[in-house]
Formats: structure tokens, sequence, C-alpha cells
């Protein structure tokens, strides 16, 4: 029989509703909270490299995060984002990958670029938008970008990232089409993975990007970062229903639920998910259930929001100590060394920051380029106009007129 | 009177229209409890209770779509975008749904009891999505109203009008000075008419014409011209859709010259509209061409923002080529 409403016909003779909850989705959780391999959990297979580049990853975001909250306090930057609690999630997802898998991230991703191999001078460089910003200082703090890592430069509002990984995604496996037949091939190289909190999920982004992968088939792993908190918004005032991952399933697209201060269960999750996307093109959905330990950004006061018991009770579930614990336990990683380790990365970070910060600003020249290709007439003709107006008054833009030519 | 910041103002404005209607309702992102990330409704969960002060979904599509079925049932419908920046995803609601709503419909329905609000412009180290003003994208279409307010007082006075008009408004909120800014404030209830422009302070030599934030900067510029000995007439439009063509035609045709500071960049911006219809009402009494003073035809930048904005010295230089022409 054809099915022209695309549904699986199933009669039912009794009136009865399904339940919002109905799903009851179960989380892939591996390792225990004291870094034991849980009975009937399987461990993914890791190796000692790999674990370890998650594990120096984990550190020094944990790190960098700590220093540049604090250089803000001292307002030295603007504004900054932490990923405290959500590690696991982040890192052992982008350990995943291969190196040449898209990442189009929300904004609390640095440690997916930073196990990518973005440096701290790079970090650096964004975070006080000096000249040697791949940016060149126009964007706020923490929006990252390296075309060379893979890794799609954020943009603030929320969910856009999401139809575009997408489209993405199509393009990816497009590379793989038969120009002659029109055939594609049944299997592809690369994948794009696309991060976005449970409050982005709320977006008309979310819901046409999902929608159009699950109908066009792009190999998208869409990784939702259930933190329970958007800003102020607890999660029970964000969506109803069994999570994200009902959405997913919903969609039309197979959905997995884990644990995200666990790194094993994301890394398995995200391995086995990369190898759908790749061997039959189509999209999958993560979501990750961890706890957002810090304040939203640095312009935030979760004290207004929610207990001090609250956070308490959730910062017990560390996701870098369950890991290191394991680790420890595997003999791949040594207390004295790591301690020592924290020592040196806390001292190049302070070394990096002090180097960045005396950096100069982008020239004047980089506030029209970019704009377009090459500055239309009118942009053009603004600029010359500027010039000539910070030559006659160049006390007042001591940044740029110096070197305004 | 007290002493308040425009951010209290706002949040009396909104107080004072939850008392009188039992039905209106204030809700957008971190609104509720927390009282949004400016802290604009502070208190007002406390006070009218979960069901009518409320956090949404993140979905800016989501709020103006909501709100707009909200108003046509008739409640007063106070939606807050939490950042101008990101009006862009409810731009199909508003600017095809609640600014036609009336039209469209033979005036069956109607969403005039919506009243939007949404922090604009620079001046806070934002960047690009933090610091827009995106008011000429509304201005151009016919249905909305927009406001933009340069003190508490005016917030106060000129919000309760927004939410007393049978139109749905945009308000847009300066938030460079919600806490920079304080003022006397009436504790009771008052409105300023939307619509008008005011004459901040007359002058002989030359109009300057601006709104919101950018007041506190022709104000500087025309303080630098008066040493200058050049007198300035300084203008609030206070209201962009509709604006008061006839008081700054009044004012021109007195001092035979313009000119016009907005943050959003020069191109297609409100200040080409208000050129374009000066001159043509001023044409014979024009003295110099209408100078703009404006934001660049780039997005907002971060670290060379000094540079991009409409600063006092580019205002003063503008008034001073005006009157030298
Ligand atoms: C379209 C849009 N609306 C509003 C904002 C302001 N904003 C920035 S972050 C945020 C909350 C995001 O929460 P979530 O997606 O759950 O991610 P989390 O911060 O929890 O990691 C909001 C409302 C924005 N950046 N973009």
């Amino acid at each position: 029989m054809t099915n022209p409403n695309n549904i699986s016909l199933n009669i039912s003779h009794a009136l009865e509703f399904i339940d919002g909850h109905a799903l009851n989705i179960p989380t892939l959780k591996i390792l225990s909270e004291d870094g034991e391999i849980l009975d009937g959990a399987t461990a993914p297979e890791l190796d000692k490299d790999t674990a370890l580049r998650i594990y120096s990853t984990m550190r020094f975001i944990r790190l960098l995060d700590e220093r540049m909250q604090a250089a803000q306090r001292q307002g030295r930057i603007s504004f900054y984002m932490q990923c405290l609690g959500e590690e696991a999630a982040i890192t052992a997802s982008a350990a995943a990958l291969k190196q040449e898998d898209m990442i189009m991230a929300q904004y609390r991703e640095q440690a997916a670029l930073h196990y990518r191999g973005f440096s701290l001078e790079q970090f650096m460089n964004q975070l006080f938008s000096n000249e040697k910003d791949l940016g060149k200082g126009r964007q706020m703090p923490v929006h990252y970008g390296s075309n060379e890592l893979h890794y799609l430069t954020i943009s603030s509002p929320l969910g856009t990232q999401i139809p575009q990984a997408t489209g993405y995604a199509y393009g990816q496996k497009l590379k793989h089409i038969d120009a002659q037949s029109g055939e594609l091939s049944s299997e592809i190289d690369n994948v794009t993975i696309c991060y976005f909190g449970e409050g982005a999920a709320s977006e008309g982004d979310f819901h046409a990007g999902l929608n159009m992968a699950a109908v066009h088939k792009a190999p998208v792993l869409f990784f939702a970062r259930n933190n329970g908190y958007a800003i102020s918004t607890p999660a029970d005032e964000q969506f109803k229903g069994d999570g994200i991952a009902s959405r997913g399933v919903g969609y039309g697209i197979k959905t997995i639920r884990v644990d995200g201060a666990d790194t094993l269960a994301v890394y398995a999750a995200t391995q086995k998910a990369r190898e759908i996307a790749v061997t039959t093109g189509e999209p999958v959905l993560i979501e990750s259930i961890a706890y957002r330990l810090g304040a939203h950004s640095t312009s935030d006061d979760p004290s207004g929001y929610r207990t001090k018991d609250e956070e308490a009770e959730f910062k017990s579930n560390c996701p870098v100590a369950r890991f290191k614990a394991w680790l420890l336990k595997q003999g791949w990683l040594n207390e004295e060394e790591d301690e020592a380790q924290k020592d040196k990365i806390r001292e190049e970070i302070l070394a990096a920051l002090k180097v960045a910060e005396k950096v100069q600003k982008p020239a004047l020249e980089e506030l029209v380029s970019d704009v377009y290709d090459t500055p239309i007439p009118a942009l053009q003709k603004q600029y010359e106009e500027l010039k000539e107006h910070i030559k006659q008054h160049p006390d007042a833009y001591p940044i740029t007129a110096g070197r305004v030519k | 009177m007290a002493k308040m910041n425009m951010l209290h103002a706002i949040n009396s404005a909104l107080d004072i229209t939850m008392a009188e209607h039992p039905q209106a309702c204030i809700f957008g992102e971190d609104v509720g409890y927390f009282g949004g990330v400016f802290r604009a409704t502070s208190g007002l969960q406390e006070k009218y209770g979960k069901h009518r002060v409320f956090n949404t979904p993140l979905t800016e599509q989501g709020i103006l779509g909501f709100a707009n079925g909200l108003a046509a049932f008739g409640a007063p419908a106070l939606a807050e975008i939490q950042f101008a920046d990101y009006i862009f995803p409810a731009f199909d609601q508003i600017v095809n749904e609640s600014a036609k709503f009336r039209y469209r419909s033979g005036n069956e329905f109607n969403v005039g009891n919506l009243t939007i609000r949404t922090p604009y412009g620079g001046g806070i180290a934002g960047g690009l999505y933090h610091s827009q003003s995106p008011e000429a994208y509304f201005a151009h279409t016919p249905g909305l109203k927009l406001v933009v307010p340069r003190n508490p007082y005016q917030a106060k006075g000129l919000l309760r009008a927004c939410i007393k008009d049978d139109n749905p408004v945009i308000f847009f909120e300066p938030k460079r000075l919600y806490r920079a800014s304080t003022g006397e404030v009436p504790e009771g209830d008052y409105t300023i008419e939307i619509g008008k422009a005011e004459v901040v302070k007359e002058g002989k030599d030359v109009t300057v014409l601006a709104w919101g934030a950018q007041m506190e900067i022709i104000e500087q510029a025309a303080a630098k011209a008066e040493e200058a000995g050049i007198s300035c007439e300084v203008i609030d439009l206070r209201s962009i859709l509709p604006w008061d063509v006839e008081t700054i035609a009044k004012s021109v045709t007195k001092t035979g010259r313009l000119v016009i500071s907005h943050e959003a960049p020069i191109t297609n911006g409100f200040g080409a509209e208000i050129a374009a219809t000066i001159q043509k009402e001023c044409f014979l009494h024009l003295e110099s061409p209408i100078e703009r003073v404006c934001g660049l035809d780039t997005p907002y930048p971060l670290a060379l923002e000094k540079e991009y904005v409409p600063d006092a010295l580019k205002v003063f230089a503008a008034i001073k080529k005006s009157v030298e022409f």
C-alpha cells in the first residue's frame, strides 16, 4: 500500500494519547564516578596516546578557563566563557572525529578547538583582539575560528550554525558524487559535528536544520549539550518532553543520550555516530547530559537563580577527575607528573597572556576589509574620510593614529 | 519624583502596566525570576506571578509569534528581545505579521496591544552581535511604530505611551545608558506623546539631530561648537516612525543647516530618509548640504570601535563643515 503520509500505519481501536515523556530514552554511561568500568558496560577502543591527549586537553582548558576568568575580573579582557563541567563532553566528542571533519560550535567548545591544535598563543590573540587574531579583532572574546583546523568561526546568534551544518555536511557527501551517473558513493570521508545548547535547541533554526538533515540525508552529527541552564533559564522552562533526544527521534534521526561527564561514554557514542554517518550518509543526534558548573559567562551571576547546594551537588561529579581516576588505574598517568605539568601550564598561560596583551590592535584598514571581497566605492570613500579625520585628531584615536598614512 | 536610572524607569512603567491590566504579560528570555540579563524586569515576577511574567524558551520567532497571538486576543503583550541583534529571527513575525495584522484583516483583528522592548546600540565592547542599531529595517515597514528614549524620564513616559498606543511598537532601549544615565523620574504614571521630537536646546546656526544614546554625543559636540562660537539647536527625534517632520523642518528653516547623527551604518540608515524629506521641505532655506555622521558601512567592530562610532569629535567636525560651507 502506498503511504502518502509517510507514517508507520499501526491501527488502534483504543482512544489513547502518547505522553510527552513516553519515549524515556536511556543515558549511556560507561565509567563510574571513581573511574571504574561499570558492570555490563564496554569500554570503547581508546589507545593510550588518544586518552592522554583527551586528558591533557581537558586539563589545559580548565587552567585556561580559570586564568582567563580571572583576567576578565581584573579588567584585562572584556568577556569570557568557561566550559567548566562539560570538558569531557566536548573533548571526547572532538577526539572521536577525524582532523578534517568540520566543527560548527556554539561558543563553549574551546576544548574541541584546542584538541585540534589551536595554540595557546592563538587563544590569547583572539581574547585580546590584537592584530594577530585570526578574526582580526572584530568579535568578542571566545568567538574563535580556524579554517586550517576546520573549525567554523563562532557567530553569536544562537542556533544559526545548525542548518548551516546540514548544508555543509551535504556538501561533504556530494564531494563523492559521480558526475557521470549522478550516483553517490556509499562511503564518505568526512562529516560535520554541530554543537549547541539545549537552549539553542528552541530556536527555529534547530527545527529547520534537523528536518533538512533528516529529509535530505546529510552526514551531520548534532551534538546537543544539555547542561541544565540557558543563562538563568532552567531546562524545565526551556522544553517539555524527554530532553532534546526525543526531538531527534521525532525528526526520524538516529539518536543517543550520553552522560556528558563520562569521557568514555561520549567517546564511544560519537565514534559510533560518526561510523553511522559515514556509512549511511545520514545524520545522528547525540544529547550530552552534564551540568554547567560555572556561570553562563563573566556577565552572569548564577547566585541569582540557583542555590549553592545545587552547585555543590554537581561539583562532586567532575568529568576531569572521573577520567583521571580511570587513567591512573590504567597506569597511564602519574599523580606527581600531573601536578608538575599543571604548574608548568599555568606559567605558560600567564606568559602568553602577557605577550598577547601587548601586541597592538589591528590596523585601521581592518575596519573596512572583508566586508566584501574588496571594499565597495561608498565604503572606500568613508575610509578615506575617516583617515583624514584621524590624521587631524591623532590624540583622540591613539590605537590607530600612529599607523595611518 | 525619585532618582532613577533607565532600568528603574522602565521597570516602573512595566509595573504600572501590570497593575493596570490583569491580563498584561511580560515575557522573553531570562525575564522571569532573574529579571532579564539587564534586570529591567526585576521583582515583577514576585509581584505578578509566573503566569504573567515568565521566561520563554530561547526562540525570538516564538516570542513574537506568541506575542502577536496574545495581543490579538486583547491582552497587553510586553515582549522582550534580549538584544536588538537577536530580533532578526523574529523579523518575519514582526514585519509580515505584527505590522500587517490590522491592514490585511480589514481591521477585523489587530495587535495594537503589542510592545516589543529591546536593548540596542554600541559602546559596551560587544562587537558585531551585541551592538547593532537595526531601527532602519523596521522603519521601512508600514504598520509599526518605533520609539527610542534618551534618558530615564523619557524612557518611562515614552514606554507608557507605547504600551497605551493602539499599534504594535518597538521600543529600542539604549543599553549603554541603562545604568549610566540617572535622573528625576515621577513615581506615578505619565506619558510622552509618540511622534513628537523634542527641542532639547535652542540655537540659531545649525540644527543637530539624533535619538537615543547618540543624543549624549551630539550634546557634547554642540557644547564644543558653542565654545567655537557656533550656536546649535539640539533636537531629540524620540520617535522614528512616525517621525516629526514639522519640528525638524521648522528648526532647519530657522538655522538653514542640519547635521544628523546615528550609530547605524550610513547607507540607508534612517538619516537618509530625514535628509531626503528635509531637503524637500526646506530647500530654499538650506545654506549647506545636510550632513550625516553615522556608523560606517561595515558590521559593528570590536577592537576599532572608537574609530567606527560617530563620536562627538566627528559630529563637531560635521557641524563646522556645515557652518563653513
Ligand atoms: C538568537 C539569540 N538570542 C539570544 C542570545 C543571547 N544568549 C546568549 S547565550 C544564551 C543562552 C544559551 O543557552 P544554551 O544554548 O543552553 O547554551 P549554554 O550557555 O547553556 O551552554 C542566550 C539567551 C543569542 N546569543 N542569540
